[in-house]
């Protein structure tokens, strides 16, 4: 037994989920586009998924395109974006936006986009004002996540998109980490387009999806056949979609219920910081997902800590350079300005609605003791010392 | 999740010689740290030895490390190595010797060992009253700003663990993990060294050619005219004309005849107030040792 608290990484698949799409991987293997009707029971199943999802959404079903994963989603939103003004040069984003964004930005600034990525603050909050100060007229896109993966922190993705829209820009919103934990109604919404990932919300890996408002000037990002009304070309993943449809039919029950998973998240912040000292919740005074939290431990390092849980068969994850294999640690923590004490020794909760008390309490007990060896081998105790003063200095310019 | 052997996870879970020394003040006792990292690079180690200067070797030592599971056990390892060596011994310990001990880390985790042996360095270094601002690895010119990495540094990376790509020497070292702008840099450092290893093996060759035949012979036979003059022409090519080229000059050779090297001095060379001393000292010195010790250098 596991005590999985790496859902923002993914989620277990739901045993209802599963069973919901089981019949399409055996013997309802039917193309939708087949003419049959053999291949119409899976076409009719794809749209009663469409349905489900439009509805957790506030959408409606043609709004919906299904494809594989948040990554896809998030690069086909940003080149349709672009397509639909193709005169206009200039993206805004964040700083702290998932890889799926940030690489395919980079990548834009290379063919002649220029890119502005908005800061945050040390809550990991974004400043409207410097959004406002960065649209031009040839501002094409305004890009932001909804919460981020690491610390939870919720932008308002909603004074974002009335800028956006005062400027003529489309708004995206990458919704992976979000969707599920809070709700969410495109119908009264600035948002364009959104992002969402299956497996995020107890659906399996592979499937996703892509929120397009209606009468936006949609250009296929992936070109072949009809599928998705032309919009995304390729043979439905119909066992994916009928899963989505579930989980996101699941997702929109469960909601009234979240405060229960932000009440053990709770549970798990104070009682680490009352236990362990030179304890910080990262993002903590910002609005945050109901399921995250990301606590620095002072003077240690991730890894040690995650290699320390994974033996008590505990799992989480870390923003340390030393778990990703890159030599820099999370991007969303340096972005907003932590001491290097916390940067590296930043660890990430992520709950779900199978989380139990008995599994929070279960870390409760094994933390401080972990905290304790790790720092009794650590050189490192305190902030006053001369090796830190340089550093935060450099932080601090 | 990392692929650790079990010798890593053994160390990680259960950290030998973990902790401080105190100086008892004791007669032929001596109580020494070295330390390398930051707290802003993600990992740290802080050695510290007991050393009996009477016989210079290591009675005890313990760590302190700061880092991730890979830093723990390879510091863990370092401490189980050099007990009871000498400080000698203990200089020749490489980050190889390390990861052997530990069974071997992932690519990426060989930095974990480098930070070991940089550490013993720097104890033994501030025991012997070696300013560690003075010692080869903090000086020459600084690669990877990122991380503050020299190019000695680099080299001695690339020369002690033969790597041969620019991934590795990051994994090793982390130059070029930051930024990336010095990437360029280091892969021609490693072309520098795989080349100036070709000439030094050429030459070795050469020279254990010459020992059998002079041992066959019971006296030196001459080097044949070709094979002087093919010599010749690579330690020029490889060891004299990077040098003169970084100072805007040049060198060709024009011809040999017996030990008279006869070369052509360009650009800055030609002109140059001390075009002398360069023929001595750069290009002479280099084809003495490393060709004929007869031969004599002109410039035409």
């Amino acid at each position: 037994m596991v005590t999985y608290l790496d859902n923002n990484a993914t989620t277990r698949t739901d045993p209802e989920v599963l069973a919901a799409m089981l019949p399409y991987l055996s013997e309802l293997y039917g193309n939708p586009s087949s003419m049959h009707s053999f291949g119409g029971q899976a076409g009719a199943a794809i749209e009663a998924a469409r349905e489900q999802v439009a509805s957790l959404l506030g959408a409606e079903p043609t709004e919906i395109i299904f494809n594989s994963c948040g990554s896809e989603g998030n690069n086909t939103a940003i080149h349709a974006a672009l397509a639909a003004q193709p005169e206009k040069r200039h993206i805004v984003t964040t700083a702290v936006e998932h890889p799926a964004i940030l690489a395919v930005c980079k990548h834009l600034e290379k063919r002649g986009y220029t890119v502005t990525y908005l800061s945050v603050d040390g809550r990991g909050e974004l400043d409207l004002l410097e959004l406002e100060a960065a649209m031009t007229g040839g501002t094409a896109l305004v890009t932001t996540m909804y919460a981020n993966n690491e610390t939870g922190v919720i932008f308002p993705v909603e004074q974002v998109g009335e800028i956006a829209k005062a400027y003529g820009a489309t708004c995206h919103v990458d919704a992976v980490q979000a969707v599920g934990k809070v709700p969410i109604n495109l119908a009264t919404s600035t948002i364009d387009l959104l992002t969402l990932s299956g497996h995020k919300l107890h659906a399996p890996k592979g499937i996703g999806a892509l929120y397009v408002r209606k009468g936006f000037r949609f250009r296929p990002f992936l070109l072949g056949g009809h599928q998705e009304r032309g919009r995304r070309a390729g043979t439905h993943n119909v066992p994916g979609i009928v899963a989505l449809g579930k989980a996101a039919e699941l997702a929109q029950a469960h909601l009234a219920h979240v405060k229960r998973e932000a009440e053990l998240r709770d549970l798990l912040e104070y009682g680490i910081l009352a236990t362990i000292p030179d304890t910080v919740v990262n993002g903590g005074g910002a609005p945050r997902l109901p399921n995250t939290t990301n606590i620095g431990f002072k003077y240690i390092e991730g890894e040690a800590i995650l290699f320390m849980l994974n033996r008590e068969g505990i799992c989480a994850s870390s923003g340390s350079a030393c778990t990703s294999g890159s030599l820099d640690p999370s991007h969303v923590l340096t972005a907003m300005g932590l001491p290097y004490t916390i940067l590296h020794g930043s660890i990430r909760f992520s709950l779900s609605r199978y989380t139990t008390e008995a599994e929070i309490r279960q870390v409760l007990t094994v933390m401080p003791d972990i905290v304790e060896r790790l720092r009794a081998m650590s050189p490192f105790n305190n902030d006053q010392a001369e090796w830190l003063q340089e550093r935060d200095l450099a932080v601090a310019t | 999740m990392w692929d650790y052997s079990e010798k890593v996870l053994e160390l990680f879970y259960n950290p030998i010689n973990q902790g401080t020394i105190d100086d008892p003040a004791e007669p032929d006792v001596a109580v020494v740290f070295g330390e390398v990292g930051s707290i802003a690079c993600g990992d740290a180690l802080r050695l510290h030895l007991k050393i009996q200067p009477s016989t210079d070797s290591i009675l005890d030592a313990r760590f302190q490390t700061f880092g991730c599971t890979s830093a723990i056990a390879s510091s863990s390892a370092l401490t189980e190595i050099i007990k009871g060596r000498t400080l000698d011994e203990a200089l020749h310990i490489t980050n190889q010797d390390i990861a052997d001990f530990l069974g071997g880390l992932p690519e990426a985790k060989m930095h974990c060992s480098v930070m070991g042996q940089e550490a013993l360095e720097a104890a033994i270094y501030k025991y012997r009253g070696i300013e560690v601002e003075h010692h080869d690895d903090d000086e020459g010119t600084l690669v990877c700003a990122c991380y503050g990495i020299t190019e000695k540094k680099i080299r001695r990376a690339i020369a002690e663990n033969d790597l041969t790509t620019v991934e590795q020497v990051t994994n090793y070292v982390k130059a070029g993990g930051g930024c990336g702008s010095c990437l360029a840099n280091i892969e021609d450092l490693i072309v520098d060294a795989q080349e100036s290893a070709e000439t030094v093996r050429a030459a070795a060759e050469l020279a254990v050619a010459r020992e059998q035949r002079s041992q066959e012979a019971a006296a030196p036979t001459p080097l044949t005219n070709l094979q002087k003059i093919t010599l010749i022409q690579q330690v020029i090519d490889k060891e004299v004309r990077p040098i003169l080229i970084a100072d805007g000059g040049d060198v060709s050779l024009h011809d040999v005849e017996g030990d008279r090297v006869l070369v052509k001095l360009q650009g800055a060379c030609g002109s140059c107030a001390s075009s002398t001393e360069t023929l001595k000292y750069a290009i002479e010195a280099k084809l003495k040792d490393l060709v004929l010790p007869s031969l004599v250098v002109e410039a035409i």
